[in-house]
């Protein structure tokens, strides 16, 4: 492999095999993780079906706010995620840089955000368990235990995101993405996006649905 | 030791799924004659060094595939449609069938009979007649499983599942708990007896006088405060009670829920799932005040109100 | 070696200047070349290890729960014991041995020889795998080792959340880690058979091997995550003291089995239609035939795995789930049965008009038909819901799972692990030993799980440390046959560790099969192939009229 600078594996003959492969990989990927949320979404579905009533009430205690400006960065954060991605193919190294970081920034101020809206949701007892809100029908714990679980899963991918944005950012400040080989870049990216489309639904099921 | 291989049959149903059992045994012993007949003298004929004609052949290939795709989709589909039938039977008691409470708790299984009698771990039944079961856990999920009968049902927390018999041998068979339960569950054991109706009666008699199901349903009614709301002359109102069981009940949200036992269990525990029409709930919940003993009392009662006028002193 | 069809046109290399180092050799014998290698071969041979310890470790706690089952009353162990052996013995078959057994050995090991591919797609996520299944598996050893188990493999709600008092969290961490490791090497397959094929092997030269891994890793891509993320709910469930299962809150612990048997039903196809596709290549090679309807063999895999993700209900017959629902489920198993048959006919067809040879692999192959009738036959009988509602939970399903996970994928694995052990480590096992064992097992297998249908029919419950005195009979031939199966398994292990060092060497293509691996030297160098072959054939073209002699030890 007389031409290994540009990042081609062994296995494979050349760079667009290589390139096809990681593709498929990471959609391959993303079809277990939506899966992976889709048993969360299900039971989501079949209790707000069974319990209507106490959805919509436990519903009409999500910190709205928190979640429309969560949803305004990371939307934005995908646009800057897009804007690296086109640095990368074409090869510009430093516009490059300069979205990722925005990229990743865009995903911290998210956790922070979040972390706040978590704060406040502790303070007004919307834990499930023994402390938890008085007046709210006991089923408003399922919606409440869904809440926590859902989003905090997604702030772990948030988290594996942004560190993933890292690796790329530091390889990108080694110089090795070019005009002809950036495919990392492009699969981060995919990854990046497929994490905001999971909030997108998330903030529909647990922000918008209980508003009239 | 002896050497059983078929369980004892107490019932028409048990029978009857048995049949299915022989037709499927049936159906096993042909395909393995249909593949194994074949496959042994293939083995045999066109085993190496044994001199055979082994020139290829153009057989018609695709018409082959489709013909053994085909033949036994619609063997399989005849024998879905008797299993089927036999599955609509075992799990629709008949309407009129006797009904007896069973709640499984780790582990044991405790009976109620609507005349007031308790027991544990054993089951009397009156040979002839159609006994429902209706059953419930205070724990984990437990199964009640009469293999005499070839009967078997999930008890689930939380809710209210059935199983009927209709017992035409007189003699003890046995109750196993068939889902596991933790430690004890192979001990979660007992008998069924089924008793000729006269036995049974006696048998019911010698168990007196313990108050009736409904009797202690009613006094519950009252000690835990139902009748303050409602019966007819009190101050807040209530959805009244008389004739409800067995009817549907249209619910603020528009909807209509058939008032059965999981209905009355769930306005009683979590007052706010479903609304009566025209009401607001002010009722509390009365989640860790009433064990399922005291459920199935309860709902004892509030059934045996379907019957009478709407004086709940009279009872039936 | 005496003319064969060869399948393949290697460029023509004119006295290739020295041997290619084989995989054993290149990279060396140190341990860090083992534990960081990235090639697939090695980290199949990685897997076999790991696999074998936590099947001698479950096969253990099969043998006392067998000793136990001798007698009628409970007086080995005590119930808690015995709980906790068969939750161990069912947690580490099925996660930690069945579904990573011929997927993760023999699929590791020869998904790219099978491509003509120097590798698979992703090798360092490969060897990743390997450590999350051994990180998986060492949290499930702890959770063995420091006070056991007990829910069952199931970890059925609201008993494992709300009322064991035992390791459950940190053996679903276990089975959590070990699913990414699923994940991640269905993902591999699937990108390596789609993107990694030789030049001319087209998805219709492929060997059913690789279908049926195909389908294989469909399965394990979209179902292991649904079962990864009910486990955080349960292990959530059970630290927090409350979740979306409870009965207490208005849950519903029927949604569990719904969302576990999601996956779980879909995952027995895990363990079966890898065995499958090595049958597949088995009947062929040792019948010396093409196989009979290749196509549809090939879709019944992918058949099966799909309608498979939609039967997970007949698991739930006498659940209260809906009638209807049942109806739906009922009528789904028995399609999902017909696929199976259609295997089942093609290979008895492809015996027709074939040369016949009687080695071991050949034998477990035979054995793998009729064993695997039996389970699919009995299949049939709990498909149908009225029969079902008498013999589920009994060992009536006990017998019809081991029929179709031990008596199908541990005789493919078997019949497999022979066939291509010369291709594997370059030795020869002794073929006599070979036979005698193939023919103790099928015999040790039947003794021990016929008489389990008869003993579920008559009505006893599984799981149970103590029975009723009638049943003792079936269950002490079952300990006897037991005891049989022990013997037949432990003889391969002795005679292929043997034959590491004392088997006759391998030549490159000991039973004259067509398959891309056999062109390669025994063992394979670590780039698999000296020139990327080219394919111009399709897979299986065998003649019975010629008469050749396959090499055996």
């Amino acid at each position: 492999m007389a031409d290994a600078p540009t990042g081609l594996a062994e296995q494979y003959d050349d760079m667009l095999q290589q390139r096809e492969a990681s593709t498929l990989g990471m959609w391959t990927f993303l079809a277990t993780e939506v899966l992976f949320f889709g048993g969360l979404f299900l039971s989501y579905t079949i209790y707000r079906h069974a319990y209507s009533d106490a959805f919509a009430e436990a519903g009409r205690h999500v910190k709205i706010v928190y979640g429309t400006i969560n949803t305004a960065l990371l939307l934005t954060s995908s646009l800057t995620m897009s804007l690296a991605i086109h640095a990368a193919q074409s090869g510009r190294q430093r516009a490059l840089l300069g979205f990722l970081a925005a990229t990743m920034f865009l995903g911290c101020c998210f956790l922070g955000v979040k972390g706040l809206e978590y704060k406040s949701d502790i303070d007004e007892h919307l834990v499930p368990g023994a402390q938890f809100q008085h007046g709210l029908p006991a089923q408003a714990q399922i919606f409440w235990f869904l809440y926590w679980v859902t989003t905090g899963v997604h702030s772990l991918h948030l988290l594996v995101g942004i560190g993933a944005l890292g690796v790329i950012a530091w390889m990108a400040r080694k110089g090795k993405f070019s005009a002809a080989y950036h495919n990392p870049v492009v699969m981060s990216g995919l990854y990046w996006h497929f994490v905001d489309v999971i909030w997108v639904w998330l903030y529909a099921l647990f922000y918008l649905v209980n508003r009239h | 030791m002896n050497f059983p291989l078929f369980p004892a049959q107490a019932s028409k149903v048990a029978e009857q799924t048995d049949y299915i059992y022989w037709g499927l045994l049936c159906l096993s012993a042909a395909v393995c004659l249909i593949v194994f007949v074949p496959m042994v003298y293939f083995l045999f004929k066109y085993r190496n060094g044994n001199p055979a004609d082994r020139t290829p052949l153009e057989l018609p290939e695709y018409k082959i595939e489709v013909a053994w795709t085909i033949v036994p989709t619609l063997i399989f589909m005849c024998f879905y449609v008797w299993g089927s039938r036999q599955y609509f039977l075992i799990e629709r008691p008949p309407p009129d069938a006797m009904q007896i409470n069973v709640i499984g708790k780790q582990w044991m299984w405790k009976i109620q009979h609507p005349e007031g009698n308790r027991e544990i771990n054993e089951l009397h039944v009156p040979m002839g007649r159609d006994v429902k079961l209706m059953m419930t856990s205070e724990d984990v999920i437990h199964s009640f499983f009469l293999p005499a009968f070839r009967v078997k049902q999930d008890v689930v927390p939380g809710r209210y599942t059935t199983e009927w018999i209709n017992a035409d041998k007189i003699g003890t068979y046995h109750l196993f708990c068939s889902e596991y339960c933790g430690t004890s569950h192979s001990l979660m054991v007992g008998r069924i007896i089924v008793m000729s109706p006269a036995d049974y009666t006696s048998w019911l008699a010698k168990g007196q006088p313990e108050p009736s199901l409904v009797q202690s349903g009613e006094s519950l009614f009252r000690q835990l405060g139902c009748s303050g709301c409602h019966m007819g002359n009190s101050v807040i109102r209530a959805p009244p009670l008389e004739g409800v069981f067995g009817k549907p009940v249209p619910l603020n949200d528009r909807t209509v829920v058939q008032a059965d036992e999981g209905y009355i269990r769930d306005s009683i525990l979590f007052p706010a799932k479903q609304i009566v029409g025209g009401y607001t709930n002010d009722m509390p919940s009365f989640t860790g005040k009433v064990n399922e003993e005291q459920m199935l009392e309860l709902i004892a009662y509030i059934k045996s109100l379907e019957t009478q006028s709407p004086s709940p002193e009279v009872r039936p | 070696m005496k003319t064969t069809m060869p399948q393949t046109v290697t460029p023509e290399i004119p006295n290739p200047p020295q041997r290619l180092l084989s995989y054993f050799e290149d990279g060396g014998q140190t341990l860090g070349s083992w534990l960081l290698t990235t090639d697939h071969k090695r980290i199949g041979i990685l897997y076999l290890y790991s696999i074998l310890v936590f099947f001698v470790i479950a096969a253990i706690a099969a043998a006392m729960m067998r000793m136990e089952l001798l007698t009628p009353a409970g007086d080995m162990v005590t119930s808690q014991t015995y709980n906790k052996l068969f939750t161990m013995h069912g947690t580490l078959m099925v996660w930690f041995f069945l579904i990573p057994s011929i997927p993760s050995v023999l699929g590791n090991f020869l998904v790219p020889l099978m491509l003509g591919a120097r590798d698979l797609a992703f090798p360092k996520l490969n060897l990743l795998s390997w450590y999350l299944f051994n990180l998986g598996g060492l949290l499930a050893l702890y959770a063995v080792a420091f006070g056991g188990v007990d829910t069952g493999w199931t970890f059925y709600e609201p008993y494992s959340s709300a009322f064991s008092n035992s390791h459950v969290v940190t053996m679903i961490a276990g089975v959590f880690v070990a699913g990414f490791s699923s994940i991640l090497t269905g993902l591999n397959f699937i990108v390596s058979i789609h993107k990694l094929r030789a030049p001319g092997l087209t998805w219709f030269k492929l060997p059913l091997f690789l279908w049926s891994t195909y389908a294989t890793s469909i399965i394990l891509v979209l179902a292991t995550p649904v079962l990864a993320m009910t486990l955080v709910l349960v292990a959530t469930e059970k630290i927090w003291g409350l979740g979306i299962f409870d009965p207490k809150l208005g849950g519903d612990p029927v949604l569990f089995q719904h969302l576990f048997w999601f996956y779980s039903h879909p995952a027995v196809y895990v363990m079966i239609l890898p065995g499958m596709g090595v049958i597949s290549e088995l009947i062929t090679c040792f019948s010396r035939k093409p196989i009979f309807g290749y196509h549809f063999v090939a879709f019944s895999s992918v058949a099966i795995a799909l309608i498979g993700f939609f039967v997970w209900g007949h698991h739930m017959f006498v659940s209260s789930q809906s009638v209807y629902a049942g109806l739906v489920f009922s009528l789904l198993s028995y399609l999902v049965a017909v696929p199976s048959a259609i295997k089942v006919f093609n290979w008895t067809m492809t015996l027709y008009r074939g040369r016949i040879h009687f080695d071991t692999p050949m034998l477990y192959a035979l054995a793998f038909i009729g064993l695997f009738m039996v389970g699919g036959l009995t299949g049939l009988f709990l498909a149908a819901l009225g029969f079902d509602v008498h013999v589920h939970g009994t060992y009536f399903v006990v017998a019809h799972f081991h029929y179709i996970m031990v008596g199908g994928m541990v005789t493919a694995f078997l019949g497999g692990l022979h066939y291509w052990w010369p291709k594997i480590t370059g030795r020869l096992y002794p073929e006599n030993l070979g036979r005698l064992a193939a023919l103790i097992i099928f015999i040790g297998f039947n003794v021990t799980f016929l008489p389990q249908f008869v003993v579920g029919y008559l009505g006893m419950p599984r799981r149970y440390h103590a029975y009723a005195p009638e049943f003792q009979i079936f269950n002490v031939m079952s300990s006897a046959g037991a005891s049989i199966l022990g013997i037949g398994y432990l003889l391969p292990l002795i005679y292929l560790i043997w034959s590491l060092k004392n088997g006759k060497k391998a030549p490159p293509n000991p039973w004259k099969a067509t398959g891309l691996e056999w062109q390669t030297p025994s063992p394979p160098p670590k780039q698999n192939f000296a020139q990327t072959p080219i394919v111009t054939q399709k897979p299986y073209q065998y003649s019975p009229e010629i008469e050749e002699e396959l090499i055996h030890g």
